[in-house]
């Protein structure tokens, strides 16, 4: 506990420097001048997502094959915390585009794929709210995932080969690209601060998801108590089999 | 027992119960072609822009039909709960799944024989020469269709409100099987009709990754 504690206390500390860094101490851009500066969070965030998933796509694959109840867990924290970096994206990808690109939005590959991306995880958290039985909902949206993941890079290639407008990749993208160091440095350290905050933020929703569980079966083993006093031990197995 | 042959046996029992009551098959018609009318009136084409348009209109009217259609497909054996019976067959549970998808997938192809050439009358579109290649492109972008479709009627088939889910998990899912069957249509509906080898070899590796993907996942997928 005390060690959480101090965790957080400490990545609290880093996305505060971090956030200090990307405003005051990172040099002007030559052509964007200060809205250049949310590309310090937004970059961070969509890596964030990435990793986010990519744990979704393990846990999902974990699940199925062991049918252990903390994969699921692992998958439905994931999810939220994906989500949640992808709207971070969604939001400051236009409040970046207005001013540069003036256009708020465009279906361009990159924006279209995670804009999919998006709406299928939704769905995939959805699909769990309208699933009831505890076994189907976790193999179905465990089933779910795996599709969705599938599907992204099919979204990205067809949208690549249909048309394309989103800056090309800064970091190593060819001729011309590469950033100031001292813009690279603070790069680096929002990077680290926002994962170091999914991280945080995914294993405390990994727990609750985990607490969540349990209260459920002791609920239920709690109900069947009550009404077949004699059948305990039978109850108890008989839902986990199920 | 062979997969092959009890998915062959599966199909049948899919058709002979579609053939009876007919009932699906014409909603899936009427429907797509309400789509493709309600279009042409907020629209109002004319030659040169149904070129535009049309194949994107098509394909959302086949994507909607099919997210439809694909419902009954695995609901239908849970209320009646047939499904446990044919769990308990001593076939594999990828045959279940590509019986339905064959079905499904002949549900499909005769709803768009029908449509694509109401369709080209009332857009003005000339299907005369490009008629083959025109169902190949159909063809890949239908397998796709039923094959993540059927996978996703039995994912939805135990939810609540499953009728609004299909489409929710499907057609997100379907976007880049929409782009790449939009442009290969579109570009069998120029002045010059090509076939786009780039977009075609995509549906066919859309189909391939699913197919493969629902195969490996049948097992879990049907699982009891």
């Amino acid at each position: 506990m005390k060690a959480r504690w101090f965790f957080t206390m400490v990545i609290a500390a880093l996305i505060f420097l971090a956030g200090y860094a990307a405003l005051f101490v990172a040099p002007d851009e030559k052509t964007m001048h200060a809205v250049q500066r949310i590309f310090y969070f937004h970059l961070p965030s969509w890596i964030a997502m990435f990793s986010a998933l990519c744990v979704v796509f393990y846990a999902n694959v974990a699940y199925l094959v062991t049918k252990k109840r903390k994969f699921d867990a692992l998958g439905v924290a994931g999810v939220e915390v994906g989500v949640m970096c992808c709207t971070i994206g969604l939001i400051t990808g236009p409040l970046w585009a207005r001013p540069v690109w003036g256009i708020w939005w465009t279906w361009d590959a990159r924006l279209t794929t995670t804009f999919i991306l998006w709406i299928l995880y939704i769905s995939y958290l959805l699909l769990r709210v309208l699933l009831e039985d505890p076994e189907k909902k976790a193999t179905l949206s465990a089933i779910f995932g795996i599709f969705a993941f599938l599907d992204v890079p099919l979204v990205y290639l067809s949208n690549r080969l249909w048309r394309t407008q989103h800056p090309q990749p800064v970091i190593a993208g060819g001729n011309g690209s590469g950033l100031d160091p001292l813009m690279g440095k603070v790069l680096l350290l929002c990077v680290v601060a926002v994962f170091c905050v999914m991280v945080l933020v995914y294993i405390d929703r990994y727990r609750l998801e985990l607490l969540r569980n349990e209260c459920d079966e002791l609920k239920f083993e709690i109900e069947s108590r009550n009404t077949q006093p004699a059948n305990l031990g039978a109850t108890s197995t008989g839902r986990a089999g199920s | 027992m062979t997969t092959v042959r009890a998915a062959g046996i599966l199909l049948g029992k899919e058709l002979r119960l579609e053939f009876r009551s007919r009932e699906l098959l014409s909603a899936t018609i009427i429907f797509a072609l309400v789509v493709v009318v309600l279009f042409s009136f907020a629209f109002d084409p004319t030659a040169a822009e149904s070129r535009r348009y049309g194949p994107g209109l098509l394909w959302i009217a086949f994507l909607f039909a099919g997210s439809l259609m694909l419902n009954p497909s695995f609901s239908r054996e849970q209320n009646n709960e047939t499904l446990d019976a044919l769990r308990l067959a001593p076939i594999s549970p990828f045959a279940i799944l590509l019986g339905k998808m064959l079905a499904n997938f002949i549900f499909m192809s005769v709803a768009e024989l029908i449509l694509v050439p109401v369709f080209a009358v009332l857009y003005n579109i000339s299907l005369a020469g490009i008629v083959w290649r025109l169902a190949l492109v159909l063809m890949l972008g239908t397998i796709g269709l039923t094959v993540t479709g059927t996978v996703f009627s039995a994912v939805s088939a135990h939810a609540r409100m499953r009728e609004l889910l299909l489409p929710l998990l499907l057609l997100p899912i379907l976007t880049p099987l929409l782009i790449a069957s939009v442009e290969s249509t579109a570009s069998l509906f120029q002045e010059q009709p090509a076939l786009d080898r780039t977009w075609v070899a995509f549906l066919a590796g859309f189909d391939i990754v699913f197919l493969t993907a629902s195969w490996l996942l049948s097992d879990y997928l049907l699982d009891e």
